[in-house]
C-alpha cells in the first residue's frame, strides 16, 4: 500500500502541493485527475521519491519511502514518466529488457527473457522486437514502454505488493488503444490482486469508466476523492475546470458520462 | 542485451584481428623497417642474451614496441572516455576534450615540467600523472560547476559545451604560458601539448598509462548496464534501480583519471573519443557493454593507423598525431552531423 500523508511541496515561494493526503490500495486502479498545473505530476514525482516534500511523508508499505534504496524500489515498483525518449538507438527488445535491470546483475536470465517476451506479447509489440525504437510511431513507442514497465514487475513477489505508477500513459494513443490499454490494466488487476496501479489521466470519461478510485487535484490540494459518483459531480467539475458539465448517469448500469458544451 | 543483437559476436574477432595487424604494421614501418624475423629474434633474446641485440632489434624493443603499445592503450582510453561521457550526458557530441578534461590535464602536466623540480611530494614517477589528474579534475570540475543552473541545479548540454570552450581556452593559454617560460625542451613544445604526439613513448609511460587505463576500463565495464538505463532518462534510470549520484560520480572520476593520465604522456589528441563511439553505434547499436569493449579495440586500431600515418607521411619528419586525427575526424564528424538523425 502506498500512502501520501500531509504532503506539502514548494519551489521557492510557490506551493505546488498543499497538505495532500491520499491512499493507493492493492487490486485497485486509482486515477489522478485535475486541470493543467494542478500539481498532478508533482504529486506523482513525490510518490516516486523523485521530489522530496517540504512537509509530510510518503509511506511505502508503512515505512517511509526515503528508507528504501532505488534498487529495492525498482524490484517491485515500475514508473512510467511522461515523454520517455531514447538518447541513442536501441531495438525494441533492448528497451523492454531495461525493465528487468533491477533483477539481474550482468546477463539477463531465462526468467528475465521470458518476462520480456510475455509482456511484449501482452501489449502486442512482440513482432517489433528487432525494430529500432527511434523509428516507431508515438503510439507504438508508448506500447513498448507499457511492456517495459510491466516486464519490470512481471512476477509476483510472495508476501509483497507490486506497484505501477504512470504519468499520462494515454497521451500518444488513439481511442482504440486507450480503451484497450485500460481494459488490459483492469484485466491485470483482476488476475493479480497484489498490484497497486496509479495513473494520471486527462479524459474524465475514461476515469469514470475504469477507475476504482478517483483523486481530483486542484491548486495543489485534494478537492475530492473516492468513487466517480463522489468525485465527478457538477460542483467539483465546475470548481476545478471552470466548465459546467452535462451529466449522463445511469446508476443501475454504473455508467457516468460527462459532456461539455 | 543479447538475443536480438548478436552482431557483436562477429564484431569482436574482426576488431581483435585488425588490432593485431595494425599494431604489427605500425611496429614494422617507420624511419627504419623492422622485419617479423627481427621482432621474433629480439623477443627471444631479450631475457637470455640482451647484450647480443643488434640495432634494429634494439629499436624494436626500446622504441617501436612501447610506442605501439602506448598508442593502443591511449586510443582505447580516449574512445572509451567518449563512450562514457556520451552516455552520461545522453548526447552523442560530447567527448573528454570538450568538457575540459584534456586541456586541464595538459596544464597540470605542463606545470609539472616547469615546477616539478621545485615541489617534491615524494610521489616519484607518479608525480606527472598525478599533476595531470589534478589539472583534469580541476578543469572538469570548473566546467560542471559553472555550467550548472542556479535554479534547477542541473546543467544543460549547451551550457556545458559553451563553458567547456571557455575553460579549454583558459587552460590551453595556461599551457601556452608554461611552455613559454619552460626550460625543458619537451615542455617547451606547444605543439606537443595542443596536437599530441606519441614520440615520447617508453616502457615507463606504457606501464603507468596501461595500469591506470585498464583498471578504469574494467570499472567502466561493471557499470555498462546502468549507463544503458540512462539512455531513457535520468529519472527513468532511477526507477530502474540506479543510484544516480553514485553512478555519475564514478563514471566522471574514472573518465577524468584515465584521460588525464594518458594526456600527461601524449598531449591533447582530439576527435578519437567522438568518432569511434559513433562508428560503433552505426555498426551495431548502442548497448554500452558492447560499446565499451568495441571502442577500446577500435580506438586502439584507429590511433595506431593515425600514428602510422603521422610517421610515414613526411618521412623522416614526424607529424603531430592530432593533425592526422583532426584531418580524418572532422570531415567524418561533419558528415554525421549533417544527417538529421544519424541513427535512423
Amino acid at each position: 500500500m502506498l500512502q501520501a500523508q500531509n504532503i506539502t511541496y514548494r519551489i521557492g515561494s510557490k506551493t505546488l502541493l498543499q497538505d495532500v493526503s491520499t491512499t493507493f490500495e492493492p487490486g485497485k486502479l486509482t486515477l489522478i485527475i485535475g486541470p493543467n498545473g494542478a500539481g498532478k505530476s508533482t504529486l506523482v514525482k513525490v510518490l516516486c521519491k523523485q521530489l522530496k516534500p517540504a512537509q509530510g511523508t510518503v509511506l511505502f508499505e508503512n515505512k517511509s519511502l526515503s528508507d528504501y534504496s532505488d534498487l529495492a524500489l525498482g524490484q517491485r515498483r515500475a514508473v512510467l514518466s511522461q515523454n520517455v525518449d531514447l538518447a541513442f538507438p536501441l531495438n525494441v527488445w533492448e528497451v523492454v529488457m531495461m525493465g528487468r535491470y533491477p533483477h539481474f546483475s550482468i546477463k539477463p536470465t531465462h526468467k528475465d527473457e521470458q518476462a520480456c517476451e510475455e509482456a511484449m506479447r501482452y501489449f502486442e509489440v512482440w513482432d517489433m522486437a528487432e525494430r529500432n525504437y527511434l523509428t516507431l510511431s508515438g503510439g507504438e513507442k508508448q506500447r513498448v514502454q507499457f511492456a517495459r514497465v510491466m516486464a519490470q514487475i512481471w512476477y509476483p513477489v510472495p508476501g509483497q505488493f507490486r506497484y505501477l505508477i504512470m504519468d499520462e500513459p494515454l497521451s500518444f494513443l488513439d481511442v482504440h488503444y486507450q480503451f484497450q490499454f485500460m481494459h488490459q490494466v483492469k484485466d491485470l488487476l483482476r488476475q493479480h490482486p497484489d498490484l497497486v496501479v496509479v495513473g494520471v489521466v486527462h479524459d474524465l470519461n475514461l476515469a469514470a469508466k475504469f477507475a476504482d478510485k478517483i483523486v481530483l487535484i486542484h491548486h495543489g490540494r485534494v478537492l475530492a476523492e473516492g468513487s466517480k459518483w463522489d468525485v465527478l459531480t457538477p460542483a467539483n467539475i465546475e470548481a476545478a475546470y471552470r466548465l459546467t458539465p452535462v451529466v449522463m448517469a445511469e446508476e443501475e448500469k454504473d455508467s457516468l458520462n460527462l459532456f461539455f458544451e | 542485451m543479447g538475443r536480438f543483437n548478436k552482431q557483436y559476436q562477429r564484431l569482436y574477432p574482426v576488431l581483435v584481428l585488425l588490432l593485431v595487424v595494425v599494431t604489427l604494421l605500425s611496429i614494422r614501418f617507420g624511419a627504419v623497417q623492422i622485419s617479423l624475423l627481427e621482432m621474433n629474434s629480439a623477443l627471444s633474446q631479450v631475457f637470455s642474451q640482451p647484450e647480443n641485440l643488434n640495432l634494429n632489434e634494439r629499436i624494436f624493443l626500446e622504441i617501436r614496441l612501447p610506442r605501439a603499445l602506448l598508442t593502443v592503450v591511449v586510443g582505447a582510453t580516449l574512445a572509451v572516455g567518449g563512450v562514457l561521457m556520451q552516455s552520461l550526458f545522453r548526447n552523442p557530441i560530447v567527448e573528454p576534450g570538450l568538457v575540459g578534461t584534456s586541456s586541464g590535464a595538459a596544464f597540470g602536466a605542463a606545470l609539472y615540467f616547469v615546477l616539478g623540480s621545485v615541489f617534491n611530494f615524494g610521489t616519484g614517477e607518479w608525480t606527472l600523472p598525478l599533476a595531470a589528474c589534478a589539472g583534469g579534475v580541476l578543469a572538469t570540475g570548473l566546467v560542471f560547476t559553472l555550467a550548472q543552473s542556479k535554479e534547477t541545479g542541473k546543467s544543460s548540454i549547451v551550457g556545458l559545451l559553451l563553458t567547456g570552450i571557455a575553460i579549454n581556452a583558459l587552460f590551453l593559454s595556461g599551457v601556452g604560458f608554461m611552455s613559454y617560460i619552460a626550460r625543458d625542451p619537451q615542455a617547451r613544445s606547444i605543439t606537443f601539448w595542443t596536437l599530441g604526439t606519441l614520440s615520447g613513448a617508453n616502457w615507463h609511460s606504457v606501464g603507468i598509462v596501461g595500469a591506470v587505463s585498464i583498471t578504469c576500463i574494467l570499472v567502466a565495464l561493471r557499470h555498462t548496464k546502468h549507463l544503458n538505463a540512462l539512455m531513457i532518462g535520468e529519472e527513468e534510470a532511477q526507477y530502474l534501480g540506479v543510484n544516480l549520484k553514485k553512478l555519475k560520480f564514478t563514471i566522471l572520476l574514472i573518465n577524468v583519471v584515465m584521460v588525464a593520465v594518458a594526456t600527461s604522456f601524449t598531449g591533447v589528441i582530439s576527435f578519437v573519443g567522438l568518432i569511434v563511439p559513433h562508428l560503433l553505434r552505426l555498426l551495431q547499436g548502442s548497448d554500452n557493454r558492447v560499446l565499451v569493449i568495441g571502442s577500446a579495440l577500435m580506438g586502439g586500431i584507429l590511433l595506431s593507423l593515425a600514428d602510422l600515418a603521422a610517421r610515414l607521411l613526411l618521412q623522416p619528419a614526424e607529424l603531430p598525431i592530432g593533425i592526422v586525427t583532426s584531418a580524418v575526424g572532422v570531415p567524418v564528424f561533419l558528415l554525421l552531423l549533417r544527417k538529421k538523425n544519424v541513427y535512423l
